[in-house]
């Protein structure tokens, strides 16, 4: 018999702001000591009031909207009752009964076409601590820091039907987040979590198998893996009579390659979730909600479009929308300097180059577009060379503050008029010093005037028009 | 009607220990408060939207900007065990 998969996802992705959801400790504690960016808000103390993060409800609502989802414009938090030592309140604050944002969709394309694929809904939460097993035996030590991060899940409808479309899904979310610039969606920063929701059942069939929850997957590739090791599982189950299928949590062994049973789902109803009391509902008004609205950029087909028009090859286009920071990294670099061919070249090269080189991502660029555009303008009218103009760039990436003009001429590297009387001084030095290479050259060996070009340069440190040099040396032997 | 078996599963999610008199006990108390709030079941609310919160008030936020903490030593000061910076309990998996 032919089986299909049926995958929903819950995706945890936490919100890039300064300081946590329900309370003004730093949201960023990559190596710092445990439990040193917390106060008494975010470990439980009795009687703390949770204050909410604007940023976290903008960040929700313009998530919302990438996902073409409805904005509930009254929008509450929730009590999630558990105990579990990593919520030191033994509830977590999330969002039940009235979710920011609803019904959205996300539309992917692989190799069995396209799909669109819906959005239950959308809500934010906070974060839990970190638990360290096995400090010393039969111990578990906790850490706050990680507690009230602010996160915003996103819940599927039961819509991929293969580890293939989940991978798309999931690559289309991160882009598209991204570019909404509300995360920095890094799975191996655990700064987007999965949780696959697998069942199998016959083709075509309608009624839905025996469902289980994977989690633990730190990669796109171990949630690929997952979802083919759990589906097999399944179809075994089924097909063979190896196990009795439970719904369940399961926990995925990447290095083994097996999931294994956590413990017994919780329903909804043992969550008993409530209205938090201490925190008051949001409504967001027209004002509010045009904002965020206007802030959304466009969507990755859209600029590609865009790119396409203004004369750029399909795989340039498609390269630069990749990424919302090449896009304005292209965009201001180009109304800068007037010639987006001549940008994307230098985006394609060298930008990519000194990102590989400092082994940073796309979303670590941090240029000062417009002075790139000036600097490429710089390079283009002759003013600085094309070697020096890499070094500048490099610079540039270091200090957002260079003014490349400025610092061109700081260091040297402009190349001016006034330099003429200078660049013929060393030509005659070198002329004088090689006269080998000027007679093979007046012999008709091609060859020897790049030799003498290339002491010239040298000597000149690069600070020089290659045509004014040529134009200069050549008057110089024949002269 | 709250049975026996909704007090111990209600005890289990709480993580609570329970004798079995206090079972009975609960259960009785918890019966008289569904009885009371059975009361309150009777009122008409057609038409008149769930209430998120009992006092009128909405939008209460903060800026995004990172205030101080507490110390390590402050936030661990009423930990019943503590080490290598974290609270410590038996283990959990
Ligand atoms: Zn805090």
């Amino acid at each position: 018999m032919k089986y299909e998969t049926v995958i929903g996802l819950e995706v945890h992705v936490e919100l890039a702001t300064e300081s946590k959801i329900f309370c003004s400790c730093s949201a960023h504690s990559f190596g710092a000591d445990p439990n040193s960016h917390v106060c008494p808000a975010c470990c439980g103390m009795p009687g703390m009031l949770p204050v909410v993060n604007r940023r976290v409800v903008d960040f929700g609502m313009k998530a919302g909207m990438m996902l073409n989802c409805d904005i509930n414009r009254v929008t509450t938090f929730d009590k999630k009752s558990y105990y579990y030592p990593d919520l030191p309140g033994a509830y977590q604050t999330t969002q039940w009964f009235a979710p920011v944002a609803v019904n959205g969709r996300v539309d992917i394309e692989t190799s069995a076409g396209k799909k669109s694929v819906r959005i239950k809904q959308i809500h934010m939460e906070e974060d839990a601590g970190k638990l360290v097993h096995d400090i010393s035996e039969g111990t578990t030590h906790v850490d706050f820091n990680r507690t009230s991060v602010p996160l915003i899940e996103i819940v599927s409808q039961p819509d991929l039907s293969s580890a293939e479309e989940v991978e798309a899904y999931l690559v289309r979310l991160r882009t598209l987040l991204r570019y909404a610039k509300v995360a920095e969606c890094e799975m191996a920063h655990g700064t987007m979590r999965c949780d696959v929701n697998l069942s199998v059942r016959p083709e075509g069939s309608d009624v839905l198998g025996v469902r289980t929850e994977m989690k633990n997957m730190n990669s796109i590739e171990a949630i690929k893996r997952a979802i083919e090791y759990e589906t097999a599982r399944h179809i075994n189950a089924i097909e063979n009579g190896t196990e009795v299928l439970v719904q369940e949590t399961r926990r995925w062994d990447d290095a083994k390659g097996k999931s294994y049973a956590m413990r017994s789902k919780e329903t909804a109803g043992d969550y008993r979730y409530f209205p938090d009391p201490n925190v008051m509902p949001v409504v967001i008004d027209d004002v509010w909600y045009e904002t965020i609205k206007n802030s959304v950029p466009e969507f990755p087909e859209v600029k590609r479009e865009k790119y396409i028009a203004l004369g750029l090859t399909e795989y340039d286009a498609e390269r630069i929308s990749e990424s919302i920071m090449l896009c304005e990294c292209f965009e201001e670099a180009s109304e800068a300097c007037g010639n987006p061919k001549e940008v994307v070249n230098w985006i394609t090269s060298d930008v990519m180059r000194i990102l590989n080189a400092k082994q940073m991502t796309y979303e670590m660029l941090n240029l000062d577009n417009k002075a790139f555009g000036k600097l490429i303008s710089l390079t283009l009218d002759g003013k600085i060379s094309r070697a020096n103009s890499k070094k500048i760039l490099s610079a540039m990436f270091d200090d957002r503050a260079i003014e490349p003009e400025a610092y061109a001429e700081a260091n040297n590297m402009l190349i001016g008029e006034q330099n003429d009387d200078l660049i013929l001084g060393i030509v005659k030095k070198v002329v004088e010093s090689d006269p080998k290479s000027v007679n093979d050259f007046k012999n008709g060996k091609e060859k020897a005037l790049m030799a003498l070009f290339g002491k010239c340069m040298k000597e000149l440190k690069g600070n020089c028009d290659p045509q004014q040099l040529k134009v200069i040396l050549l008057e110089c032997i024949n002269g | 009607m709250i049975s026996k078996d909704v007090v111990e599963k209600v005890a289990k999610l709480s993580r609570l220990h329970l004798e079995e008199e206090e079972i009975a006990q609960y259960a009785d108390q918890l019966n008289q408060i569904l009885d009371t709030m059975a009361g309150l079941q009777q009122i008409d609310t057609d038409g008149v939207a769930p209430l998120a919160h009992v006092l009128p008030i909405e939008n209460v936020f903060r800026e995004d900007e990172v205030g101080e903490c507490f110390t390590q030593e402050t936030v661990l000061a009423n930990a019943p065990e503590q080490s290598n910076g974290m609270f410590q309990v038996p283990k959990i998996v």
